[in-house]
């Protein structure tokens, strides 16, 4: 990493000056060293960037989202991630959180772009809309896109946040009026890190950032751009109902005496299995929960498509695409097969008819051969 | 009365005959499990699931399969290469534009049962050959899209090498549907497959049915010698 140009505190100063002992920032660097997949050692790495690096400086845009993402992070289950990254310490812009505004928001992100050109993160959350020019998302008179386009140029990398960012969520949905699309399809030649879900865990979001920071890197990523240390898992195979799966007990409906002993939720839609997250084993609002433990299928939140994906949240097998709205493959798959089935019941009534000439002299011959024999 | 005489013409070594039934066997195998495990039987049951594990089973018997199924359409793809003519590719894939006016002459002759000559073959007729040649590339999408889906789950190098392919598709959903209808496909398959057995079978009386068990096909006295007088066609082996 190039080292950064302005003198700035440390994120162990700026948390030193907030009160948080030492101990905490051990638990902090220890928990979210645990959270990246990193091997033990990697604590004391986490632990020498958090001391020694500058903080980095981060733009945090919003374009059409809802929140959620913001939300998510500034809940995460450790209180110092939100104050490291968001809080001003090291937040230099975002419209939700920041103190300034108007004139003065656009200037300290005007600042921060041209200060620390190539060295800051650029977070965006939300898709962009480029139909119309992008009238559908604008801010302080100028499109998303713009913004986007202007901001990206600086960046040392660039963050999705959320599925909005990510795939375009439900505003790209079918039929996606605003032409509402993710930013990888708008940026090209910048480092990017893709982390989907609506919203992505707050420790995931973080995970993400404290690696940046601690690496000087962005982190491992799979075939989709998602960072492998928290999406190279369904949900499926890391959910705690799964042993209900591999045993056949599923639940029928919702309000069936298996949904009260809590069998796998597969049959009533549960999208887990064609879902990566780490849902099943970091949970949500500091680990209490997350929505196959409190009854509900997961509808694969993180996944591209996931509004468009059969349709429903509520059935196993999807409809199938450009055939109605009830029809299911298996619908159509056993209409096919019957169709088949009279096709060649049609082919075999025509053949005895038409055919049967060739048939009397082929047993008329077998018959003589008999008879021969006698 | 005239009798015919037949000629036997051992048309399908053992490799094509392994291959049949094994690749038949896993088509099974892999239908009724990869439809149970889609939709899996309503079964109630007061036992824990400690002592259960028949959906695990199923997902086991449909890997395993899978796994067979590769294997073998690999070696008769190899098999296509080195076998005899009634095995090697130009059965399957069409390259010269007699291929086509074949398969015009079969979709006459067999399936629109028209009056006109028949293209007497003792291998695959031009249609069965194109047939076996969607039914490759159906085989392709079923390992490619199953191993894709699979991938996650091993840490062997082989079914990893298809890790790819959800990310192709915007996610797994995509794949396990194509994978769910290429299941019915192979259905679709099945049923004009074994009727069109049957139907040459009794139709002709040269052993159509009974040629993937022994081997030999027979063909008439007249045609074998009108054949060796004209000379044989390479493509499709006939």
């Amino acid at each position: 990493m190039k080292p950064i140009s302005v003198k700035r505190p440390t994120y162990y100063q700026e948390l030193r000056n907030k009160g948080y002992s030492r101990r905490d920032f051990m638990k902090f660097c220890t928990m979210i060293a645990a959270y990246m997949g990193l091997e033990s050692s990697g604590v004391a790495q986490v632990t020498n960037a958090l001391m020694n690096q500058p903080r980095v400086p981060v733009i945090w845009l919003h374009f059409q989202e809802c929140t959620c993402c913001s939300e998510s992070f500034i809940r995460s289950s450790h209180p110092m991630v939100a104050d490291i990254i968001l809080d001003k310490i090291s937040l230099d812009y975002t419209e939700t959180l920041m103190a300034a505004s108007g004139h003065q928001a656009e200037a300290a992100m005007e600042k921060t772009m041209k200060d620390y050109y190539g060295e800051y993160v650029l977070c965006v959350e939300g898709s962009v809309p480029v139909y119309e020019d992008g009238v559908y998302c604008c801010i302080g008179g100028r499109s998303a896109r713009d913004i986007l386009q202007e901001t990206a140029a600086g960046a040392k990398a660039v963050i999705a946040w959320g599925s909005c960012a990510c795939n375009g969520c439900v505003q790209a949905s079918r039929p996606n009026p605003t032409g509402a699309t993710p930013i990888h399809k708008l940026i090209k030649g910048k480092p990017l890190i893709k982390v989907p879900g609506c919203p992505p865990i707050g420790e995931v979001m973080a995970g993400v950032l404290v690696h940046l920071v601690t690496f000087g890197r962005i982190p491992e990523l799979d075939h989709v751009g998602r960072p492998k240390a928290f999406y190279s898992k369904r949900v499926h195979d890391s959910c705690y109902r799964r042993p209900f799966y591999d045993a056949g007990l599923f639940v029928e409906s919702f309000d069936d005496e298996n949904a009260k002993k809590g069998y796998c939720l597969y049959k009533v839609g549960c999208k887990g299995p064609t879902t990566y997250n780490a849902c099943g084993i970091m949970k949500w609002n500091n680990g209490t929960s997350y929505p196959i433990q409190s009854g509900h299928g997961c509808i694969g939140c993180s996944e591209a498509g996931f509004w468009d994906n059969g349709a429903s949240f509520y059935t196993r097998i999807p409809n199938f695409p450009g055939f109605g709205i009830e029809s299911s493959a298996d619908t159509i798959g056993t209409i096919a097969v019957g169709a088949t089935a009279a096709g060649v019941a049609a082919h075999a009534v025509a053949s005895a008819i038409r055919k049967n000439g060739e048939k009397k002299r082929l047993k008329a011959e077998g018959e003589a051969s008999v008879e021969e024999i006698e | 009365m005239k009798t015919t005489r037949l000629r036997r013409v051992y048309v399908w070594e053992w490799p094509v005959r392994f291959f049949h039934w094994i690749f038949a066997l896993c088509i099974l195998v892999l239908g009724i499990t990869g439809y149970l495990i889609g939709d899996p039987l309503p079964i109630q049951s007061d036992a824990e699931a400690s002592h259960r594990f028949w959906f695990g089973t199923a997902r086991f018997i449909h890997f395993a399969a899978a796994y067979i199924f590769l294997a073998v359409i690999l070696m008769r793809m190899y098999w296509a290469s080195v076998g005899n003519k009634y095995a090697r590719w130009a059965n399957f894939v069409p390259t010269r534009l007699r291929f086509f006016s074949r398969i015009g002459q079969v979709i006459r002759h067999d399936i629109l049962l028209m009056k006109v000559p028949e293209d007497t073959v003792v291998g695959h007729n031009a249609l069965a050959g194109l047939s076996y040649f969607f039914l490759m590339l159906l085989t392709f999408v079923m390992v490619f899209t199953g191993f894709g889906m699979y991938a996650q789950m091993s840490t062997w190098w082989l079914p990893k090498l298809f890790s790819w392919m959800p990310g192709l598709f915007g996610g797994d959903y995509l794949v396990r549907e194509i994978h769910h209808a290429g299941m019915w496909l192979f259905a679709v398959f099945i049923v004009i497959h074994l009727y069109l057995v049957f139907y040459h079978d009794q139709q002709e009386g040269r052993g159509e049915a009974s040629s993937m068990i022994s081997g030999y096909k027979f063909m008439e006295e007249e045609v074998f010698e009108n054949k060796k007088a004209v000379g044989e066609p390479a493509e499709p082996a006939a």
